[in-house]
């Protein structure tokens, strides 16, 4: 099976879906001969040429408007966001107009639609308060949205040829810090299915929900936390709209104990909806409080050293399991 | 000058007393209370506009429309019954009483439907043109707009993308100099200078009385011929007038009375029309009294019907949030 970064496997899911399905087009900022602002579509301009990868002007509005138009005249629309963060502009055509369409007009049209965005935070590389943000939940609350979060190069292609081939607005967002991250991937078409969540490591003693770069994080806590004969269960979400409840509150009553952890903002944030639902569900079954890892209340600083101190680091989540076993 | 037939200008007086009368008879439902609910704007005074350019599209070619849109949705030919049991919130209406009148589409006639955050139709028509120009057809798209919608940057976008894409689209402008309650004086700095916007784009414009049925429909003809023959996107700046309040029951204290009359007494398309259709011999007095008979007919059935319709059965509340 070939190894690919989850760079080059989004790559291929759209060229893929490029070759296989003429309705397919890809628009946004400087994606054509220039490749994206992060390469992800480097090649695709050669193949396919000026009309099916077309760049736009900067105006995030209108790209999602008009993708969202011509969803509704029989086109499967892949946009670039060039930053997540960027997608503050577009957020009227999406939230008020392609998430609601199909719903307000009494089901007369369908919008598939896929808005593809870079999110989270870089690290040494990072750059600040309107590059790095984790704007999941920005979406996650908009009915008739979905909203995907791979953490591996085999889920990316999957997911993003689900998403593409689903006939509703789908937010496929993209972790930057993933992107040179190398995985197995298999060459024949596969697709992973929307709203379903992966379980990337099996254990007993407790649960971490999580997605995206947390996911990695998560797994390298359970190398640290099983010398101290904690076996960990870290559950990958992989769409964060529909959320995969079943398979969360299946792991927790296996084992007794949870841990929420969310690259985004604590407040209104997602890591405290999903330990909501693990209340609600499995009160009977916890052994302790669900733990809450999320970022501070803090715009991401530009500064590395400051940037740590405020989103969640594999010692946070160290610690909330700790926690979770009654450990101070 | 275009060839207007005598039936194309009977259908056009038909097409303007049936928007008069759908509205007059939503806003008599509205003070009944049986239409009881926010939201509903009259588009009394801009027949013309709507008629013009409905009339002079195919039902295969897109608009999309705005809060103020029943008249763009009728005039393309969509069904006065489901159209008023929408706005009664009904299950026979187009969206199945989940739109309402503010967001009410018609796919069957080519309506991408009603966007009631103004501008916000604008960008889906330019993507709906951009779809069509994709599949190789010759269908266009003309979203509809007012003046209020100038001071909104995703209509510049839209400006621009359908200028740089030359795109097949009639940008239409109902030009009724009332941003909600402000004078579009002091809120648009182009307001008046649309054909300076207009060049600024790259846009092909034609200005027209919006009062004039004829003169709208000729302009409307000749865009939408260009656009078809991909020689790019228009705009329409049809100088219009709004005779009601912005919704029903809107207090209007920014205008008097006096000037309300005024208004409706010197510049009512319909009235402008009767005279051109006995000036020109297209219609006799008798014939104009029957198609007025048929509109009202119409619309009198529309609103039975939509009374008479059940609402939507409440356990349905979760369909049509996903595909």
């Amino acid at each position: 099976m070939p190894n690919l970064t989850y760079k080059e496997a989004i790559k291929d899911a759209l060229a893929e879906e490029l070759r296989r399905d003429s309705a397919v087009f890809i628009m946004g900022e400087d994606i054509g001969l220039h490749g994206g602002a992060f390469g992800l579509t480097k090649g695709l301009f050669a193949e396919f040429g000026p009309d099916r990868i077309k760049d736009t002007p900067i105006s995030e509005s209108i790209i999602a408007g008009a993708a969202l138009g011509s969803a509704l005249a029989g086109m499967r629309p892949v946009v670039e966001m060039m930053f997540g963060d960027f997608s503050a502009l577009a957020y009227d055509q999406i939230v008020n107009a392609a998430a609601k369409a199909r719903f307000q007009f009494g089901g007369q049209c369908k919008t598939p639609l896929v808005i593809r965005m870079p999110v989270g935070a870089l690290s040494w590389k990072s750059a600040g308060v309107v590059h790095c943000q984790s704007v999941d939940n920005w979406y996650v609350q908009i009915p008739g949205l979905k909203v995907v979060l791979p953490a591996t190069p085999y889920d990316a292609k999957g997911l993003l040829k689900s998403a593409i081939r689903d006939d509703n607005p789908v937010i496929f967002l993209e972790h930057k810090a993933l992107y040179e991250v190398a995985g197995d991937v298999p060459d024949e078409d596969y697709v992973v299915p929307l709203g379903v969540a992966d379980i990337k490591r099996s254990g007993d003693t407790c649960t971490v929900v999580a997605c995206g770069k947390m996911v990695h994080f998560a797994l390298e806590a359970a190398v640290t936390l099983a010398d101290e004969g904690i076996d960990l269960e870290v559950i990958d979400l992989r769409t964060l709209k529909p959320l995969d409840e079943e398979t969360v509150f299946n792991s927790v009553r296996k084992t007794h104990r949870a841990v929420v952890v969310h690259e985004g903002h604590r407040s209104g944030g997602l890591a405290a909806d999903w330990g909501m639902r693990i209340y609600t569900e499995c009160l009977d079954w916890l052994d302790g409080p669900v733990g809450w890892v999320a970022a501070k209340d803090v715009p991401i600083p530009y500064n590395d050293g400051l940037e740590k101190r405020v989103l969640p680091q594999v010692a946070d989540i160290v610690a909330a399991v700790r926690k979770t076993h009654g450990e101070a | 000058m275009v060839d207007l037939s005598g039936d194309l200008l009977l259908r056009m007086y038909y097409t303007m007393w049936l928007i008069r009368d759908f509205e007059n008879k939503a806003a008599e439902l509205f003070m009944k209370g049986i239409l009881a609910k926010g939201g509903v704007h009259s588009s009394v005074g801009q027949e013309a506009v709507a008629t013009g350019v409905g009339l002079a599209l195919r039902q295969d070619d897109w608009i999309s429309s705005t809060h103020r849109g029943h008249g763009h949705q009728l005039a393309k030919g969509a069904d006065p019954r489901r159209l008023m049991a929408e706005l009664l919130a009904k299950d026979a209406g187009y969206c199945r009483g989940r739109g309402g009148s503010m967001h009410v589409a018609a796919f069957e006639v080519g309506s991408l439907g009603a966007y009631a955050v103004v501008g916000e139709g604008v960008p889906i028509a330019v993507g709906a043109a951009l779809a069509e120009a994709m599949k190789g057809s010759d269908r266009v798209s003309a979203p509809f707009l007012g003046d209020g919608a100038l001071g909104q940057g995703v209509v510049h976008e839209s400006f621009n993308l359908a200028s740089v894409w030359q795109l097949p689209v009639v940008f239409v402008v109902e030009r009724n100099g009332i941003a909600v309650s402000t004078s579009c004086d002091r809120m648009v700095a182009p307001s008046t200078r649309l054909a300076d916007l207009a060049r600024a784009y790259g846009l092909r414009y034609r200005g027209v009385d919006g009062q004039d049925v004829v003169a709208v429909h000729e302009a409307a003809r000749e865009a939408i011929a260009a656009a078809r023959a991909g020689q790019g996107p228009s705009l329409l700046d049809c100088k219009t007038y709004r005779f009601e309040g912005h919704y029903y029951g809107e207090p209007q204290v920014y205008r008097s009375r006096e000037e309300t009359e005024a208004v409706r007494r010197m510049h009512d398309p319909i009235a402008h029309f009767e005279t051109y259709l006995s000036e020109h011999g297209a219609a006799r007095q008798e014939e104009m009294r029957e198609i007025r008979q048929r509109a009202s007919e119409t619309v009198e059935d529309a609103a039975r019907f939509a009374q008479a319709s059940p609402e939507p059965e409440p356990a349905t509340y979760g369909e049509y949030v996903y595909a």
